[in-house]
């Protein structure tokens, strides 16, 4: 059955079949995944404005554009309409190069194993500065270490400004801080709770509210350059640590006292918590739902589970982990394809140019999953309730019938079924692919079967 | 929780329009046969965690001031006791006055933790089990007699999953397959316990609403993001259920969403971002206020929250995820102008830090639910919010 393993590599693990992309994987598709689990295979680097420089921007340049537009006497209006136009550009732009990487890649399954992990460590845009800065974590923080050690990758996202500024760890400051004494500020517990509650224990992980608390002063002293603090100027919009707003004392997390002072102080708790079986547990369940099952299976968590433990988190073993699961080529299809997931792997089965930026937005509006916007810091969710209602459906329907439209009377689709399905292809669907009025219709329906709305 | 008897104050305030006692017989008869019919209910969930102490607000509680810092009122809009609603609530303190809505405060589900997304599945979910929500089980409940009910929003939420029927509807923006793609795909969905439903009652409510929208002549929702349900959405939302609530062989229940109300930061007082969140969500309520003009005598709208805020203001001017919430109930069918249920105040704080968690939400939806709907209490108590016996109703609650 090695044409329908094939099939389920390139669909399920992968981000969906371009025409040819089974019979390359049909000979061992196991492989196939397999040797894409390497920093090499993972695209970028991406386009589009770092982290640094759209806050600094924000920083220095969009108070003077205020100032000059406040001075000529424009509407403040007109001033918020020219920052978000100047914003948004760039901001398309990245969405279509990430697009496009994921509809051309060859090594599908190291760019969904790159996506999981955005999405883990979600951040919406939510404010100007988040709006900036949401795009760039994925970029430069996920893709150099989604196959590396965990830990690591946990260092770098907590403490990356955009996550610092979307979790408000920015504005965060020890109450027996320096900063804290003078200013009268005080912590802010939220990136703190999440670490916890989304990125490592998970709810249910055995912390107390104390351990959030403990934590978010733990994490005191982190936070984003710029005007604000007088860093110096090549500070701005970068994580900075400043001693000034650190919490002083020992601070007890979990059972383990933190005594240290500095910077390295939040990356030995980080690093502590990452190391947590629950953490182990937490992540194997997330991975075995988003690869195999909404309800994955208890063995499947485990084999992932060991694989986490001994070897402490090194992502490349929980990837390999993830393709020899028990359940890894089960001939069901059990997960339901997120509104991104149908957009990618329909573009990469019809084979289309992208379609242009603004478009291409509008589509990922329609279908209710708009890159970097996901509705809290848990990111999207990943199980079918959230996604087939019958609205989403009907919207499915609409994004379907508009993409047939446009690819007309080269949609091909009794061909292209065979070639994006193969041996998954029901009868039923090619039935109706072949009794189909218009190609264009016929196209309609594979893109709405139910086994390509499914992987 | 502990001696609550010894510390908090029966709140004893006269409603504007006056309080008296719920009559015990009219209950009963109601509970007779289908109370439901054509009676409107309309559930909108504020998440992030409204702070229930920004929208109705202790203003003559001693300790209000020093808690609150720069985030206290000066003043509000006519509330009875200590309290003055958020000034931009204007449409909500007015419906009060008038006697078409009420206000809950120090309210909660019986979860206390503090994670969101925990807090909402409870709230929808009124069990620890999150399998279902418990206006689905109300209309399972009710059997053939049961309401439509539609999510208004991409995604059905947790209150309407469950076995009995219900949609969502999300206004289109892009150009629609034709009626011959779509039948074909129902046959091809005919062996699908997933896709088949789901098309099939997406095509109804469809039908439903650009009918509606056809009569009224108006331009649609073009407006409305597919997700977001931010504030400048919340008009627009409630524009869009008003549509549907008011088709001709609509439903009669709607959820609606709206977010942003996690306000950790810069919260403001009488301005600011959270006084933009209310005055979009007291937009919507005037919207359903109108658009459901003719059904208004037998609408109920509950608006709630998963918890409260932190009493004390944070480091960074806003406020922390807390426990006592408020939440507020209006309509042409509720007995309104009241505060109900008991007001801890703000000398002693759960946990020194939230509104102590004095009444429960659950004893609103009982209440809501029996009156409204007219379900019985034995029925209610068994299979919509079991294991919750201890919230008792709040009766008097509907007209």
């Amino acid at each position: 059955m090695s044409a329908r393993d094939a099939a389920i590599a390139v669909n399920r693990f992968g981000l969906g079949a371009r025409p040819g992309d089974i019979e390359t994987a049909a000979s061992d598709p196991h492989g196939w995944l397999a040797a894409q689990i390497d920093p090499s295979a993972i695209p970028g680097p991406a386009q589009g404005p770092t982290a640094r420089e759209g806050l600094v921007y924000l920083q220095t340049e969009y108070p003077r554009l205020r100032q000059s537009i406040e001075r000529s006497g424009a509407d403040p209006e007109d001033i918020q309409r020219q920052v978000r136009e100047f914003l948004r550009e760039p901001r398309l732009a990245h969405i279509a190069w990430r697009t496009g990487a994921a509809v051309t890649t060859q090594h599908g399954f190291a760019e969904r194993w790159v996506r999981f992990w955005s999405n883990h460590f979600s951040v919406s845009s939510t404010s100007l500065q988040t709006a900036v800065a949401a795009p760039t974590l994925e970029a430069e923080v996920i893709r150099p270490n989604a196959f590396g050690a965990f830990s690591d990758l946990l260092r770098a996202a907590q403490l990356h400004p955009a996550m610092l500024i979307y979790l408000d760890q920015a504005l965060s400051v020890g109450p027996n801080s320096i900063a804290g004494r003078f200013l009268d500020r005080g912590i802010n517990e939220n990136l703190a709770r999440e670490t916890l509650e989304l990125h490592t224990l998970g709810a249910g992980g055995g912390y107390t509210q104390g351990d959030v608390e403990a934590l978010a002063r733990l994490l005191t002293g982190w936070t984003v350059g710029g005007p604000r603090l007088r860093s110096a100027r090549e500070d701005y919009g970068r994580a900075v640590f400043d001693e000034r707003l650190q919490e002083p004392g020992a601070q007890p997390l979990l059972g383990q006292r933190f005594a240290g002072e500095g910077p390295q102080r939040a990356h030995e708790a980080l690093d502590f918590i990452a190391a947590r079986p629950q953490t182990a547990r937490h992540l194997s369940s997330k991975l075995a739902r988003h690869f195999l099952a909404d309800d994955p299976a208890p063995r499947d968590i485990a084999h992932i589970e060991t694989a986490w433990l001994q070897t402490g988190g090194d992502l490349a073993a929980v990837a390999r982990a993830v393709i020899t699961a028990p359940s890894a080529f089960d001939p069901a299809l059990n997960k339901f394809k997120t509104p991104e997931e149908f957009l990618i792997s329909s573009l990469r089965a019809v084979g289309a140019p992208a379609p242009n930026p603004r478009q291409l937005y509008g589509g990922y509006m329609a279908l209710g999953q708009a890159p970097f916007s996901a509705p809290s810091p848990a990111g999207w969710p990943d199980h079918a309730e959230a996604w087939a209602s019958p609205d989403a459906v009907l919207k499915r329907l609409d994004y379907a019938t508009a993409l047939a439209a446009r690819v007309g009377r080269e949609s091909r689709p009794r061909e292209r079924a065979i070639a994006v399905l193969g041996p998954v292809l029901s009868e039923a669907t090619g039935l109706a692919i072949a009794r189909a009025e218009t190609p264009e219709q016929g196209l309609t329906l594979l893109l709405m079967s139910p086994e390509f709305q499914r992987r | 929780m502990t001696d609550l008897s010894t510390t908090r104050r029966r709140l004893v305030v006269c409603g504007l329009a006056g309080a008296g006692l719920a009559l015990p017989g009219a209950a009963a008869a109601f509970a007779q046969a289908p109370r439901a019919a054509g009676r409107k209910l309309v559930v909108i969930i504020l998440r992030g965690a409204l702070d229930g102490l920004a929208a109705l607000a202790p203003l003559g509680e001693r300790r209000y001031g020093e808690l609150r810092g720069e985030l206290a009122l000066a003043g509000g809009l006519p509330a009875p006791g200590p309290f003055v609603f958020h000034p931009a609530l204007e449409t909500l303190s007015g419906l009060f006055a008038s006697g078409e809505a009420l206000a809950a405060h120090a309210i909660a589900t019986d979860y206390r933790e503090r994670s969101h997304f925990e807090a909402q599945d409870r709230l929808e979910a009124a069990t620890p089990a999150i399998r279902d929500g418990w206006m689905n089980r109300a209309l399972a409940l009710m059997g053939s007699d049961a309401p439509g009910a539609v999510g208004v929003g991409q995604s059905m939420p947790l209150l309407l999953r469950g076995s009995a029927p219900a949609s969502t509807w999300a206004p289109a923006v892009l150009p629609g397959a034709d009626d011959d793609t779509i039948s074909r795909l129902m046959d091809l969905y005919a062996l699908d316990p997933m896709l088949g439903p789901a098309l099939a009652r997406a095509l109804e409510t469809d039908a439903a609403a650009s009918a509606m929208s056809a009569m009224s002549g108006e331009p649609g929702m073009a407006g409305l993001g597919a997700r977001g349900a931010g504030p400048q959405a919340y008009g627009l939302i409630a524009d869009a259920a008003g549509n549907i609530l008011t088709a001709p062989g609509g439903p009669d229940a709607a959820v609606l969403s709206f977010d942003g109300w996690d306000t950790h930061v810069r919260q403001g007082a009488r301005e600011g971002q959270l006084a933009v969140r209310l005055g979009a969500l007291d937009g919507a309520i005037s919207a359903l206020r109108q658009r459901l003009s003719q059904d208004w005598d037998r609408t109920a709208i509950l608006v709630v929250t998963e918890f409260g805020r932190t009493v004390r203001i944070n480091g960074a001017g806003g406020t922390d995820h807390g426990t006592g919430a408020a939440a507020f109930l209006m309509g042409g069918a509720v007995r309104g102008g009241r505060i109900i249920g008991d007001w801890p105040g703000l000398d002693r704080l759960h946990e020194d830090r939230d509104l102590v968690p004095a009444n429960d939400l659950r004893s609103l939806f009982k209440g809501v639910l029996a009156e409204h709907w007219g379900l019985n209490r034995a029925d209610l108590e068994r299979s919509v919010f079991p294991g919750a016996g201890a919230a008792r109703p709040f009766e008097g609650l509907i007209a």
